[in-house]
């Protein structure tokens, strides 16, 4: 029998810690889908708690645990008699009672199936792409990486090689002396070659030539000499570093949020508004390494607030734009000026200010603030009206619409399920605009 | 004789005087539950390694001494392959029960994800290993293990369960070792062909109902025929074949509105226990792929059938075989004492009885209970006592290497404690049995404790909670008529007036009829064939 069993060795340890993961991915993937409804719920609560820049990440989901049951067919214990047996007796004896700890619940039977199932909430965590895909998913998000933004670029120089001139500080001491060692190789071989044809001519040579061999033998004695002395360093062993001028896409960025919290603003308004800067939020961070994030209020007065402020502080009071608008502006300039900073404004109102104020505000942004930022988004948000319809246009989305530029876009976004599509509109490839 | 052994000894004979039941121990302190190996023996070898970090080849060096000590102790194992991962790699492999290849299901997500959550909170730790009733015998070691936890594992999964797999009758007689890993890929591939042709939305709603149902796909007393991928792919090749060259759109049409009469005889009907096999073969209206999606959770149910009877002796025996094994590296010098007492630290983890008044209590340990067992039947065979002689007169003296693999091949739990469990250990484990009678909910009374007078009757009372009827109400089809109504008729034997839970009973009917799609009742009889209860649809 041992033999057998040695006989039959074969080795034996296998390291399976490099295969890929995710084999069980597939049966995820079949409970997220089947418990799509209760996750999404839970999602959407998740993220409307969280911050801006948390939104992409994964997250603990908790769901109610009752639709997870399996159940299988149990004993009720109210019903009939049982024995069990128990470890650690310390006093009892035949014929003890022992009252019945609270509840009514056996505590003793560890032994009874499916005691796991009866927790309220079943917890786990979300992967940041699934949780991004449930996000999205009453968005109608087609595939975020399919729509792009005209490329954003900056030069920068890359390592290219090795070159004959540059300057001293790019030098490559490696480089330059393997040069060195083959110039080295190759003179002497000559000079070799040289010498012995020298030294047969001489062997060669009648005992009556002297004049000859005397030439022969100086000529010979110059030519060891120039061996001996070959330069260890001339200036054609030289070699430099290269560098090379690459376009690359800028990798700063930072995304303004205006947003106007009068009054008129009411829960629903700033929710939309969220999404919205959430969803350019992601956008960005998927094309830029870092991507700053800017808040900045304004009811007749802006400030610059930080995101919590900025979504859950109620202001009240009427809408002036153009402070904010000028607020922008410092801030750009004063932090995020010059070319490698990539500035996205993103401007959220129900556009309820007075006339003049909006004119003002066109006039501004069309003569000040497009030339400084690649875009410039607006959205509306108009008050929902009974009927569905909107009487008219707010002040500010009239005077916007006179502005012209390729840099800026407004569109009107009256529910959630505006956003995705108003979002895909706003940022959709610009054929024209390169 | 240890003197606590002397204590329990004398304790009933002052009960029987009929004094005043005097307690008769003082309240327990616990007592060194690991002796450690005689000091002095001779040292044959330098240790193999010491230190914690381990190594590819030095496992490799561990499984050479580890089977050359196993086959000494005449441990016959299934060829060994380990298998070094990653805790999410465990993780995965927890949730589809320990098999490398498995059907997509939603359930398993469920349980990756719940786990994954707990692990990573660090509210719950992760198995040390995973070995599977394969040939070869697929060891999961786990890489954050030290090395003596490795050792112990390696002791633990490919020598002690595995041996227990290739031995253990009930193993033997209904699974098969070598084809269910094939059985599953085809499972799977079939699984994910229906989902292609009839929608995941189908696929698993039958998988719903085949899962509730899974404790009922069981044959208990006939032996299954061998699992084997190739011949299930071939009778679905045969029967697409059949269908072909026997298609005819006129008689399909008539086949597919006629009244299908199954051969089931309504008159001598034996009661079925099976009763995934029951649907698989006679529900009036299942579809040929539903009936194998059937067939294959019934398959799959039959092949874990055994692990569900056999926790204690297989997690004892694996045990007793780690803490052997790797005595027998230490007397033989090869590993040093460092090693010792870290693999002791996890093992008395492992096989800490808590007591039931304890807050950690949850049930009998089956790795205590069953380590204590063949840990007794040793200790009984080398040194028996007068006790020893009376309870286990064919034990006492005997070769304990041949008593254990005895033990071993021969039982599964119930059989095992009702044979082996011995008074020593009921007393060293504390053991009474309590009943908890309808006449009075307030109060447990205490039926029998671990002395002289309690002894057979705390075996006995411990043997049957391992019946699998405990656990999983018996269910059997007993009335079924093809002509008539067909409606199913479900029978639950009630014992000692254990009713069936309303609320999950319903649901599960709920199940049956979906797969039945005919009426379904639920009747609980009494040993005297009372009706007591009906559960409807």
């Amino acid at each position: 029998m041992s033999d057998s069993s040695a006989s039959s060795r074969f080795m034996r340890v296998v390291d399976r810690r490099g295969d890929p993961p995710g084999r069980s991915a597939v049966n995820r993937e079949r409970f997220i889908r089947r418990f799509k409804d209760e996750i999404k719920r839970a999602v959407d609560d998740e993220i409307g708690k969280r911050g801006i820049a948390d939104v992409g990440k994964g997250s603990r989901i908790s769901i109610p645990g009752r639709g997870l049951k399996e159940p299988h067919l149990q004993h009720d214990h109210k019903t009939g008699s049982r024995d069990f047996v128990l470890p650690g007796n310390h006093e009892y004896i035949p014929g003890d009672t022992i009252d019945r700890p609270g509840g009514g619940e056996g505590d003793g039977d560890g032994n009874e199936p499916g005691q796991g199932e009866s927790r309220d909430n079943f917890a786990f965590v979300l992967s940041r792409d699934e949780l991004l895909q449930l996000f999205f998913d009453d968005l109608e998000l087609p595939n975020l990486e399919r729509t792009r933004i005209g490329d954003v670029t900056y030069i920068h120089t890359r390592r290219a090689g090795y070159s004959r001139d540059g300057v001293l500080a790019n030098l490559s001491p490696a480089l330059t002396m393997r040069m060195s060692i083959a110039r080295r190789i190759a003179l002497r071989g000559g000079i070799a070659r040289q010498l012995d044809e020298l030294e047969r001519e001489i062997e060669e040579l009648a005992p009556c030539e002297v004049e000859r061999r005397t030439e022969l033998e100086e000529e010979i004695a110059q030519l060891r000499a120039r061996r001996e002395q070959l330069p260890f360093l001339e200036e054609i062993d030289r070699r430099f570093r290269a560098r090379q001028p690459v376009a690359a896409p800028a990798t700063r960025a930072v995304m303004l949020c205006l947003m106007d919290v009068s009054g008129s603003m009411d829960e629903r308004k700033k929710d939309l508004a969220k999404r919205f800067f959430a969803l350019l939020y992601l956008f960005l961070e998927r094309k830029y390494s870092a991507v700053e994030v800017v808040f900045i209020r304004h009811t007749e007065t802006a400030q610059e607030v930080d995101e919590k402020t900025f979504f859950h502080d109620p202001q009240s009071g009427g809408t002036l734009v153009m402070p904010a608008l000028q607020l922008t502006q410092k801030v750009i300039d004063t932090r995020f000026a010059g070319p490698d900073w990539n500035i996205y404004v993103a401007q959220a109102s129900d556009g309820d200010c007075g006339e003049e104020d909006a004119q003002r505000c066109a006039g501004y942004l069309q003569t000040e603030l497009l030339p400084r930022v690649r875009y410039f988004a607006y959205i509306d948000i108009p008050s929902s009206n009974p009927g569905g319809w909107f009487s008219r246009p707010s002040d500010l989305w009239q005077c916007y619409e006179s502005v012209a530029d390729s840099g800026f876009a407004m569109r009107k976004v009256h529910d959630r399920r505006d956003i995705w599509p108003v979002f895909r509109e706003l940022f959709a490839r610009k054929e024209a605009t390169a | 004789m240890n003197p606590w052994d002397l204590a329990d000894v004398t304790a009933p004979a002052r009960l029987r005087d009929g004094a005043a039941p005097e307690r008769p121990w003082p309240r327990l302190v616990s007592r060194p539950a690991v002796p450690m190996p005689v000091p002095g023996t001779r040292r044959t070898a330098e240790p193999i390694a010491v230190g914690s970090e381990w190594t590819v080849p030095l496992l490799e060096r561990f499984d050479v001494a580890l089977a050359a000590h196993a086959g000494r102790l005449q441990l016959d194992t299934y060829p060994i392959q380990y298998e070094v991962i990653t805790a999410a790699q465990m993780i995965d492999l927890c949730s589809t029960v320990g098999m490398p290849v498995h059907y997509p299901y939603w359930s398993f997500g469920k349980q990756l994800l719940g786990q994954e959550h707990t692990y990573k909170k660090g509210m719950s730790g992760l198995a040390y290993e995973i070995v599977i009733n394969t040939s070869p015998s697929l060891v999961y070691l786990m890489e954050t293990n030290t090395l003596p936890l490795q050792v112990l594992v390696m002791a633990h999964a490919a020598y002690g369960h595995n041996a227990f797999f290739k031995g253990n009758y009930l193993f033997r007689q209904f699974t098969q070792a070598d084809g269910i890993l094939d059985y599953l890929t085809f499972a799977r591939n079939f699984i994910l062909d229906c989902e292609q042709r009839h929608g995941w939305r189908e696929v698993e709603r039958i998988l719903d109902c085949c899962h509730a149902l899974a404790p009922y796909g069981v044959d208990r007393y006939k032996k299954p025929t061998r699992l084997s991928a190739s011949r299930e792919r071939e009778r679905l090749a045969e029967r697409l074949r059949f269908a072909q060259h026997h298609y005819n759109p006129d008689v399909a049409y008539l086949y597919e509105n006629a009244e299908v009469k199954p051969e089931a005889a309504a008159e001598s009907f034996d009661p079925q226990e099976n009763l995934l096999y029951f649907i698989e073969k006679l529900a009036p209206k299942l579809a040929p792929w539903q009936r194998e999606l059937v067939r294959i959770v019934r398959k799959i149910s039959q092949y874990f059938y055994p692990q569900r009877l056999t926790k204690v002796a297989n997690e004892g025996a694996a045990t007793f075989w780690h803490y052997t094994l790797l005595h027998e590296l230490y007397d033989h010098g090869q590993v040093d004492d460092g090693f010792m007492l870290e693999w002791l630290s996890n093992h008395s983890d492992v096989v800490t009885q808590p007591s039931f008044d304890t807050e950690n209590y949850r049930g009998i340990n089956p790795y205590a209970l069953g380590f204590s067992i063949y840990r007794d039947i040793r200790r009984i065979c080398e040194h028996p006592t007068p006790e020893d002689r009376e309870w286990f007169p064919r034990l006492a003296s005997t070769d304990w290497v041949e008593a254990v693999h005895f033990a071993m091949a021969n039982f599964k739990d119930e059989s095992l404690i009702e044979q082996y469990l011995s008074p020593k250990v009921m007393r060293d484990l504390r053991l009474f049995a309590i009943t908890d009678d309808e006449s009075d909910r307030s109060k447990y009374s205490v039926r029998a404790i671990h002395n002289e007078h309690g002894y057979a009757q705390v075996r006995q009372m411990l043997a049957a909670q391992y019946r699998p009827e405990v656990h999983t109400p018996a269910l059997a089809v007993t009335r079924f008529s093809a002509d008539g109504d067909r409606a199913l008729l479900l029978q639950h034997r009630v014992e000692r007036g254990r009713l069936l839970d309303a609320e999950t009973a319903t649901e599960v009917l709920g199940y049956i009829k979906e797969l039945w799609q005919f009426d379904v009742v639920l009747e609980e009889v009494d040993d005297g064939d009372n009706r007591l209860k009906i559960h409807r649809t």
